[in-house]
């Protein structure tokens, strides 16, 4: 048999609306997890910090979660909330949550003590002290784990691709049921370029929050 | 309405049941399955290590590598494993094309090709970061005594990095096993078979039967392997670790790397 090319190009310059609008639902999936996942981290990491007996069950929770493997847990969740977006974010958030509670709570821990005592002795109150001291001197370590989650979510939004959605997933599923290659290669290519421009720009992001720390090397 | 609510779970729970009760034997019950799934990923991760293992320490005790390991990770973290099962496809297609000794490039072939790109990497990382991670001190003072530099890898550093190296094992098989129900996609049997053909009939029990198989089969390869690693760690330096399971290529993060004495940082230049 001859060769075949791995990349059509013409497929593609052909299908360039549809690869617009799959990017755009994998940045929209990507987005809303890692936002519901921050959230949801803040308060666990925060509750955890707060009453120290309660944070070694969340993280343990959130260990489990992360361990019990993609798929499975898609399919868990299929039987109970259908082919639905719902099904694809339960289980996107629930892979972030270990990843940033880990860098919220290290964050936080990390600060020298003198710093949080001497704004204590300077009336501040702990609402104070968590907004203006403790997350944005925490910033730079919470913002390594939003860049691990981003990309890993990335990855892993493609896998949803097998619930009706994916993403730039989708192209990676519909080539392997025809056999065509280049879908793979843009789907599997499309997807690395998404995680490693989120990357860039979080780093971009963490940069303008955090001008005192510019001489930190990035992790 | 609740009521009906609880009526349907009940029924549901009867029908899995039902469903582990009658499916087990054949080519296509649950052990058969099992037994697929075992062998594609033992087989990928004992060549994994095969290859990335004696690459790994090598690299790290010549002191080299540590560009390629740098953006082994990066790539890593960014390829999905989605589109390495997929990608595999296109290349065995290939291979058993030019090759005739090889009778199919669907099935086992991908399967196995995509779990040990997956597998690789993050085995050679770890045995990297382990043997650059032992006390430069304590390499010293063996090369002092006279200890040649094969020996001082085998006797020194490969102990020492035991734990860094088996914990990279562990987290890199539990991530095979969870990974490989994708090779369902390439025509490949395993536990994935229940999960992609009940999603493809939208049979509930079937979908939820093949997710708890492959949950409980990550679960059992983690506490294999965590078994493993204690019986192969040296008893007096085994490196205190916070926490359990986090992903492979965390550990390798020099901010979250927390080894005791034995095991330092990997980043010295700062």
């Amino acid at each position: 048999m001859i060769a075949r090319p791995f990349i059509d190009w013409g497929w593609i310059v052909d299908h360039l609306d549809e690869i617009r609008d799959r990017i755009g639902e994998h940045l929209a999936l990507t987005a809303i997890a890692l936002g519901i996942g921050l959230i949801i981290a803040l308060v666990l990491a925060l509750a955890g910090l707060r009453v120290p007996r309660a944070l070694p069950p969340i993280t343990w929770t959130a260990g489990v979660l992360y361990t019990i493997p993609s798929l499975a847990l898609f399919a868990f969740l299929v039987p109970i909330t259908g082919f639905t977006t719902l099904t694809a974010e339960i289980g996107l958030v629930s892979y972030t949550l270990l990843i940033l509670i880990r860098s919220i709570v290290t964050g936080i821990q990390g600060i020298d003590p003198a710093v949080t005592e001497a704004a204590r002795g300077m009336g501040y109150s702990p609402r104070r002290m968590l907004w203006e001291i403790e997350l944005p001197l925490a910033l730079p370590v919470i913002v390594a784990g939003v860049r691990l989650a981003a990309v890993t979510t990335v990855g892993l939004v493609t896998v949803t691709a097998l619930i009706g959605l994916g993403g730039v997933g989708f192209f990676i599923l519909r080539g392997l049921n025809r056999f065509f290659d280049t879908e793979i290669v843009l789907g599997t290519a499309l997807s690395v370029m998404l995680a490693m421009i989120l990357d860039a720009a979080l780093v971009g992001i963490e940069r303008v929050l955090t001008p005192w720390s510019r001489r930190r090397s990035a992790t | 309405m609740v009521a009906a609510k609880v009526g349907d779970m009940i029924e549901f729970l009867g029908d899995l049941a039902a469903w582990f009760a009658s499916s087990w034997d054949g080519d296509t019950g649950y052990l058969m399955r099992i037994w697929e799934h075992v062998t594609v990923s033992g087989a990928a991760l004992l060549a994994a290590v095969a290859v990335a293992l004696p690459l790994g320490a090598w690299f790290g005790h010549t002191g080299r590598g540590g560009m390629l390991v740098t953006s082994m990770v990066n790539v890593g973290r960014a390829l999905p494993s989605f589109g390495i099962v997929a990608l595999a496809l296109p290349i065995t297609i290939r291979l058993a094309d030019a090759l005739p000794v090889i009778d199919s490039g669907l099935g086992f072939l991908p399967t196995f090709v995509a779990l040990f790109a997956l597998a690789a990497p993050p085995v050679f990382i770890n045995t990297h970061a382990g043997i650059r991670g032992v006390d430069p001190d304590t390499v010293e003072a063996a090369r002092g005594m006279g200890i040649d530099g094969r020996r001082v890898l085998t006797t020194i550093e490969l102990p020492m990095a035991a734990a860094v190296i088996m914990y990279g094992i562990r987290v890199t098989a539990v991530q095979i096993v969870a990974t490989a129900p994708l090779g369902a996609l390439v025509a490949y049997g395993g536990l994935g078979r229940f999960i992609i053909d009940g999603f493809a009939v939208r049979d509930s029990v079937q979908i939820a039967a093949g997710a708890i198989l492959v949950a409980l089969l990550a679960v059992a390869t983690d506490i294999g392997f965590s078994r493993l690693e204690r019986r192969v760690v040296p008893k007096g330096i085994t490196p205190t670790r916070k926490g359990g399971n986090i992903a492979g290529d965390v550990m390798v993060d020099p901010a979250r790397a927390q080894w005791s004495r034995a095991v330092k940082p990997i980043h010295r230049e700062e």
